[in-house]
């Protein structure tokens, strides 16, 4: 039913039955614009009351509560808590130091190589004359996107691990090369990340006209030439926002590397879980949310550059 | 030069991809007396395998429900009604991408011990419920808020996609209620966002270990990750499984949403719907 809360209330003289009659002009009750408006929209604020209150208790405490605990000590003597900086202090010296700058490192090399590879395998995709070809690499990048975790260091472990069957067949482990290392790490996140970043640039290489590589070329530029002036120039803003993506993907990410190498590498999220699980000191509890919050602050740190980014990158592949 | 490298890429790509499926499937079926399926014929129908797995999809439903319960009201609402709140829902709903889970859960955990404080108010009742082992609340909550933005993204561009201030001006003037307009009218057409946003969400669930392991409950990744030691084998089988799970799973309900809207299609509705609006 029409609720009448949204008809205009004629303006004197109608004396109180005018909530049921008054010959309203058929503006529906949706419609923007005007005055009446303003009652109407009081009604339904209690649609989107839930999704507030719950981004509240279920997002907004923890966050909140993890803000709070990174900058309080709780004495264990007198049992009260005061503010401080020192978990703050704790989590960016020593070991956790290098756990955090372990973490950056390996996002960063793996967002370039990501970026990178993806970047030429869905060129190869856009410019192949097969037409198959694009169905079948979107579809495998979707689903192997979504191949990470747990199982993903488990194929990799039976791949390339002491007893994998590749190193038994080459004989990898001769050669030095070792799975529960940085490079294993690398290799390991490169096989979510590369499909990731096919999916996300192919979109933005369909873009890029044939017409501007028609007209570079009847202007007498080389195919290199159009790559260098053209090309890449109007697809940097959307690989750097791509980058900045997988940087996210890859230093947020915990269980591929907690799986497959334990804490035998320094990664801020595996040193996180490990304050959570293993020792239940208090103290470290604290430690575990003010290293929570290092990662927060670079996680924000980093997404800011895609902002201008992406205005950018409208501007032409919109 | 544009072909020899095309020639080179795709070919080292689909090698690299390839290859740890096949040494992983590899891995779970040989044995030193030759090939086996034991791993697949009799370790996939063992217990702990099928308790955890039916309680990661128990969990992967009630996220989804629980999602979209929240989001496809609030985010029809928004379009309608109060597009000052447009940005705001936007911004909430991605950032779950800026907290990683593993921040998310250390959050979790300490709110959650503030348990033995609240031990003589009602709100202890409510953390048992949350906690509870059978079907830990905890989780489908902290899981809601991580799919967020998949869920935000899809139903966004598929409310986009319709007229959606039409669709409800029609249904209101033929006197249906404002359920009857959400259910029967706005729903179905963005079915195909609902579903997209579902898959991912179940995706994510089904494949979620951090959380999870750290609040030391036993879902299907944590199952896995609990016997390689001991049954290194099933373990990676169970890893396949898993992908295979994952990938029907997309496959399944692309084509479900895909065959629906070809149905419609064929009834002529899809026209008619085109020249009223």
């Amino acid at each position: 039913m029409p609720d009448k809360t949204a008809l205009p209330v004629p303006a004197a003289g109608s004396v109180p039955a005018a909530g049921t009659a008054a010959p309203a002009p058929p503006a529906p009750p949706v419609r923007d614009g005007g005055g009446p408006r303003r009652r109407t929209r009081r009604h339904r604020w209690p649609v989107v009351v839930p999704f507030f209150v719950f981004l509240a208790v279920c997002f907004g405490l923890p966050a909140g509560t993890m803000v709070y605990g990174a900058f309080t000590v709780l004495d264990p003597a007198s049992g009260t808590s005061e503010l401080s900086t020192e978990n703050v202090s704790g989590s960016l010296s020593g070991a956790y130091a290098t756990g955090l700058t372990g973490s950056v490192e390996l996002s960063a090399v793996t967002a370039l190589l990501a970026t990178v590879i993806g970047a030429l395998i869905a060129q190869a995709v856009v410019s192949s004359p097969r037409a198959g070809l694009r169905g079948i690499v979107v579809s495998a990048s979707g689903v192997l996107a979504n191949f990470s975790g747990a199982p993903l260091a488990f194929a990799f472990i039976a791949t390339l691990g002491t007893t994998g069957t590749v190193t038994q067949l080459f004989h990898l482990d001769r050669t030095g090369f070792s799975l529960y290392s940085f490079t294993g790490l690398v290799l390991a996140y490169l096989y979510f990340m590369i499909p990731l970043m096919v999916v996300i640039v192919l979109p933005a290489l369909d873009g890029l006209r044939a017409q501007w590589q028609e007209a570079a070329a009847s202007c007498g530029a080389t195919r290199s030439q159009y790559w260098r002036h053209v090309g890449i120039p109007v697809l940097t803003p959307s690989l750097v926002g791509g980058a900045v993506l997988m940087f996210g993907t890859a230093f947020a990410s915990h269980a591929t590397a907690a799986v497959m190498v334990g804490s035998s590498q320094p990664l801020i999220t595996i040193q996180i879980a490990n304050a959570l699980n293993g020792n239940v000191l208090v103290g470290q509890e604290n430690l575990a949310l003010a290293m929570s919050l290092n990662m927060v602050v670079i996680a924000l740190l980093v997404m800011a550059v895609q902002i201008p980014l992406q205005r950018r990158s409208t501007r032409w592949l919109g | 030069m544009k072909i020899t490298s095309r020639g080179i890429v795709l070919p080292v790509a689909a090698l690299y991809f390839l290859v740890p499926i096949g040494a992983s499937i590899w891995f779970s079926v040989n044995e030193v007396d030759g090939v086996s399926f034991d791993a697949y014929t009799q370790g996939l129908g063992t217990e702990g395998l099928t308790a955890s797995l039916m309680l990661s999809v128990r969990l992967g439903l009630a996220t989804i429900a629980c999602g979209l319960l929240l989001m496809v009201p609030t985010l029809v609402a928004v379009s309608l009604y109060l597009p000052r709140l447009r940005r705001i829902v936007e911004i909430l709903c991605m950032m779950p991408l800026v907290v990683p889970p593993i921040a998310l859960v250390a959050g979790v955990t300490t709110v959650l011990s503030w348990e033995q404080d609240l031990a003589d108010t009602p709100l202890y009742m409510t953390f048992q419920v949350l906690r509870d082992e059978n079907f830990p609340l905890v989780l489908v909550l902290v899981y809601t808020v991580m799919s967020l933005p998949f869920l935000y993204r899809s139903l966004d561009a598929g409310l986009r996609a319709v007229d959606l201030r039409t669709l409800v001006e029609a249904a209101r003037s033929l006197g249906a209620s404002r359920l009857q307009t959400l259910w029967q009218v706005i729903v179905p057409n963005l079915r195909t966002a609902v579903t997209g946003g579902a898959v991912l969400s179940l995706a994510m669930v089904l494949g979620e270990y951090t959380v999870a392991s750290v609040l030391s409950y036993r879902p299907f990744s944590v199952w896995m990750v609990e016997i390689k030691d001991s049954e290194a084998q099933l373990s990676v089988a169970a890893a396949m499984l898993s992908l295979l799970i994952t990938w029907g799973l997309l496959l399944l309900l692309t084509t479900l949403a895909g065959g629906r809207s070809r149905r419609r299609t064929n009834s002529g509705r899809e026209n008619r719907k085109k020249t009223v609006s």
